[in-house]
C-alpha cells in the first residue's frame, strides 16, 4: 500500500507539475471571476447573451466565427436564446444562396442552420481591408491562445499610450498584453458602446468580460455537459475504486501477503 | 506451468478445444502463476494494454468523422468537437489518452530499470517492448499532424527534414515522405493511413511482449528466479486481476480529471490555428512525452550527428541487457545502482524540461550536459558497475528471508540442497 501512495502521488504530482509550468508562463493578466470556471462551472446565461450582442454589434464587422450556426444561439449550455429569438437573429442576416433554378445566385434572410455569416468573402478581402492583418477567426480563439479566456479578457482592456521611445507605424497600436505589444486592431471598447437590452451598464471591463465568456462557449460548446459528466464520471469511479479495494483486501486475505 | 494437462469439462468443450485449444489458452491465462510480492510498479502493463486498447476504439469512431484533408481536416476535427454526438468526449480522451499512455509506459520502463526486468532470459520480452514503444511515439508523431493545426504543421516540418541530415540520399528522402516539395496534402494523408496502421502492429507486438513474459514468467522486486508454482505464486486470477483492476481505476480516476477538467493543458495552444504555410509558430514544440529526446536533439550543434544521438539514445536501450554487467536483477540488492538509477531518472525529467525550453545560453549548456550524461550512464556506468559494485546477498524465495539465493533459478536450487 506504501508503494502504492508512492505511484499515486508520483502522477499527482505529474497532474501538478502540468498546471505549475502552464501557470508560470502567463504573464500578470487581469483577473476577474469566470463562472465557468470549477468543477461544477457553468456559464453565466445572461453574459453570453449580452457578449453575444457585443460581438454582432462590435467583433463581428471584422472578425468571423465560421464554425457557429444560428441554432447554437437556441442550443442547451449556450446562451439559450428561445428559438423564436434565434429565428429572428438569424433572419436579421443576408445569407448568399444557390444556385436557384435559373442559375442565380440570390440573396435571402438568414436560417437557424446558417453558419454565421463571415464579414469577408475571402481572407484576402479581409486582409486588403485591414491593413494586411488578418482578423483572426474568432471561433476557437481562447483556445489558440496561450493565456486563454485571461489574455483575451486582459487585451480587450490593455490599450495604452507607447511609452516613450515606442514608435508605431501607421494603424499599429499599443497593447501592453499584446506578444510584442504591438497590435494591428484598434481599441474597439469605449464606455455605453453598445446599449445591454437587461439594463447593465456597458462599462469597458463588463464588456470585455461578456464577449469574453461568449468566446469561451463558442470554442467550448459543450463545456456545461463536460462538467457535469465529468463530476458523475469521477463520483462512480471513485465509488467503485473503493469496492474493488475492499474486495481486494478481502481475496488477498487467503494468502499471507500484504496487497 | 501446467496447462498441458488441462481438459474441459463439458464434452461440446473437449470437442472444441481438440481442434482449437482456445479453452487451454484461456486456463493458463488464469492459472498463470505471478510472483505474489509484485508492488503496484507492476500494475501499469495491464494499464497499458487498457490505453492500448482506448486508443484504438476511441481513434476508430474518430476516424468516421475525421476527414484527411488538408482543407478540410481542421473543420471536420471541430465538426467532431461542436456536433458528433459525444464527439468532444471521444476525441479528448484520445488526445489525453496519448498522454496518458506515454505517462504509464515511462512508469512501466522505469520499474524495469530499478528491477533489472530486462536481464536474461527476458531480453526478448525487453526488445519487444523497445520496438513497441519506438511505434508508440510514431503513431503519437503522426496522430499530432491529423488536426492540421499549426504545430500539426510545423511539428511535422521539423520532424520530417531530419531524414535531409541523411547524407546525398537526404533530400529524396525528404521528398519521397512528403509526396511533393513540402508537407502538405499528401504528406496528411499518409500521415492518417500510417496513424490508423501502427496501433495494430502495437497490438501484435503486444501478443508477442504478453507471450514472450509467459514463457520464463514475471520478474519480481526480489529479482530472484522463483519456482513455477509455488508458495512463491499466486494464480493471476483473481489475485492480480483484481490488483491491476484497482491500480486500473485510480489510474482512470487521473485520466478523467484531465479529460472532463483540464483537456487542453497538455497540447499546445497553436493547434487550435489551422495550419499556415506561411506563418511560422514563435517556438515550435513537441507533445511533452517527446521532450527528452528533442533536448539530446538540439544539444548536438550538427545536424547528421544530432540525429544519430537521438536515435542512439532510444535505441541504446535495445542494448541494455548486455551493457548491464550485473548478474543481480533487482536495485533493492544493489546499493550503487540504486542511486545512478535516480540520478539518471533526475537526468531525463532534466532532459525533457530542456526540451520545452528555448536552445540557447544556460538550457543549452544544461541540455548537453544531460545529454552527455545520459549516454555515460549507460555506455560506462552500467557496464563498470556490473564488475566493480558490492551487492547485498539476496534471498533464497520469496516467501523465506534466508539469504544465499542467486538471480538464476538453477544455483538456487542447488544451494538449497546443499542447506538441506
Amino acid at each position: 500500500m506504501k508503494n502504492f501512495l508512492k505511484i499515486f502521488s508520483l502522477i499527482v504530482l505529474f497532474s501538478l507539475l502540468s498546471f505549475i509550468t502552464q501557470a508560470a508562463e502567463k504573464v500578470e493578466y487581469l483577473k476577474t471571476d469566470w463562472s465557468f470556471k470549477g468543477l461544477f462551472g457553468k456559464f453565466d446565461r445572461a453574459a453570453l447573451q449580452r457578449g453575444y450582442q457585443v460581438y454582432t454589434e462590435v467583433c463581428s464587422s471584422c472578425h468571423s466565427m465560421k464554425y457557429l450556426s444560428y441554432r447554437n444561439l437556441s442550443e442547451k449550455g449556450g446562451p439559450e436564446f428561445t428559438i423564436d429569438q434565434a429565428k429572428v437573429i438569424a433572419a436579421s442576416f443576408e445569407v448568399k444562396d444557390g444556385p436557384n433554378s435559373d442559375g442565380e445566385m440570390f440573396t435571402r434572410p438568414g436560417r437557424l442552420s446558417d453558419k454565421f455569416v463571415m464579414p469577408y468573402d475571402n481572407v484576402q478581402a479581409a486582409q486588403a481591408a485591414n491593413g494586411g492583418a488578418y482578423p483572426p477567426d474568432m471561433s476557437v480563439l481562447v483556445k489558440a491562445r496561450g493565456g486563454g479566456v485571461d489574455y483575451i479578457y486582459s487585451l480587450l482592456q490593455g490599450y495604452e499610450d507607447p511609452p516613450p521611445g515606442v514608435t508605431l507605424d501607421d494603424g499599429v497600436y499599443y497593447n501592453k498584453y499584446m506578444y510584442g505589444n504591438k497590435i494591428k486592431m484598434a481599441n474597439q471598447l469605449s464606455d455605453g458602446l453598445v446599449e445591454y437590452s437587461d439594463g447593465t451598464t456597458a462599462t469597458i471591463e463588463q464588456m470585455s468580460k461578456d464577449v469574453t465568456t461568449f468566446l469561451m462557449w463558442s470554442a467550448e460548446p459543450h463545456l456545461e455537459s463536460r462538467h457535469q459528466m465529468g463530476f458523475k464520471a469521477i463520483l462512480y469511479l471513485i465509488i467503485l475504486t473503493i469496492l474493488v479495494y475492499f474486495s481486494m483486501k478481502k481475496i488477498w486475505s487467503r494468502i499471507e501477503t500484504k496487497v | 506451468m501446467s496447462d498441458h494437462d488441462y481438459t474441459p469439462k463439458s464434452k461440446f468443450g473437449k470437442w472444441f478445444n481438440d481442434r482449437l485449444p482456445l479453452l487451454t489458452l484461456a486456463n493458463h491465462l488464469t492459472d498463470y502463476p505471478t510472483p505474489k510480492n509484485l508492488n503496484y510498479w507492476w500494475t501499469f502493463g495491464g494499464i497499458l494494454t487498457f490505453c492500448l486498447i482506448t486508443q484504438i476504439v476511441t481513434g476508430l469512431v474518430l476516424a468516421m468523422h475525421y476527414i484527411a484533408h488538408a482543407d478540410m481536416a481542421f473543420d471536420s476535427v471541430e465538426h467532431i468537437m461542436r456536433d458528433v454526438n459525444y464527439g468532444w468526449l471521444i476525441r479528448y480522451i484520445h488526445a489525453n489518452g496519448a498522454s496518458m499512455f506515454f505517462l504509464a509506459v515511462y512508469i512501466h520502463i522505469f520499474r524495469s530499470l530499478f528491477y533489472g526486468s530486462y536481464k536474461a532470459p527476458r531480453e526478448i520480452i525487453w526488445i519487444i517492448g523497445i520496438i513497441i514503444y519506438l511505434l508508440m511515439m510514431a503513431a503519437a508523431f503522426l496522430g499530432y499532424v491529423l488536426p492540421w493545426g499549426q504545430m500539426s504543421f510545423w511539428g511535422a516540418t521539423v520532424i520530417t527534414n531530419l531524414f535531409s541530415a541523411i547524407p546525398l540520399v537526404g533530400e529524396g528522402i525528404v521528398t519521397w515522405l512528403w509526396g511533393g516539395y513540402s508537407v502538405d496534402n499528401p504528406t496528411l494523408t499518409r500521415f492518417f493511413t500510417l496513424h490508423y496502421l501502427i496501433p495494430f502492429l502495437i497490438l501484435g507486438l503486444v501478443v508477442l511482449h504478453i507471450w514472450a513474459l509467459h514463457v520464463p514468467g514475471n520478474n519480481n522486486p526480489v529479482g530472484i528466479d522463483i519456482k513455477k508454482p509455488s508458495k512463491d505464486t499466486v494464480p493471476f486470477h483473481p489475485y492480480i486481476v483484481i490488483k491491476d483492476g484497482f491500480a486500473l481505476l485510480m489510474f482512470m480516476i487521473v485520466f478523467a480529471f484531465f479529460v472532463f477538467y483540464t483537456p487542453n493543458i497538455l497540447g499546445h495552444a497553436d493547434n487550435y490555428i489551422e495550419a499556415n504555410p506561411l506563418v511560422t509558430p514563435a517556438h515550435i514544440v513537441p507533445e511533452w512525452y517527446l521532450l527528452p529526446f528533442y533536448a539530446i536533439l538540439r544539444s548536438v550543434p550538427d545536424k547528421l550527428l544530432g540525429v544519430i544521438a537521438m536515435l542512439s539514445a532510444i535505441l541504446i536501450l535495445a542494448a541494455l541487457p548486455w551493457l548491464d554487467t550485473s548478474k543481480i536483477r533487482s536495485a533493492v540488492f544493489r546499493p550503487l545502482y540504486r542511486q545512478f538509477y535516480w540520478i539518471l531518472v533526475a537526468d531525463v525529467l532534466i532532459l525533457g524540461y530542456v526540451g520545452a525550453m528555448p536552445a540557447e545560453g544556460l538550457y543549452l549548456l544544461v541540455a548537453r550536459v544531460a545529454t552527455a550524461y545520459y549516454f555515460l550512464h549507460f555506455l560506462v556506468i552500467l557496464p563498470v558497475l556490473g564488475w566493480r559494485e558490492k551487492t547485498l546477498p539476496i534471498p533464497l524465495s520469496i516467501t523465506e528471508p534466508i539469504l544465499g539465493g542467486s538471480p538464476n533459478l538453477a544455483t538456487a536450487k542447488n544451494k538449497e540442497s546443499l542447506n538441506n
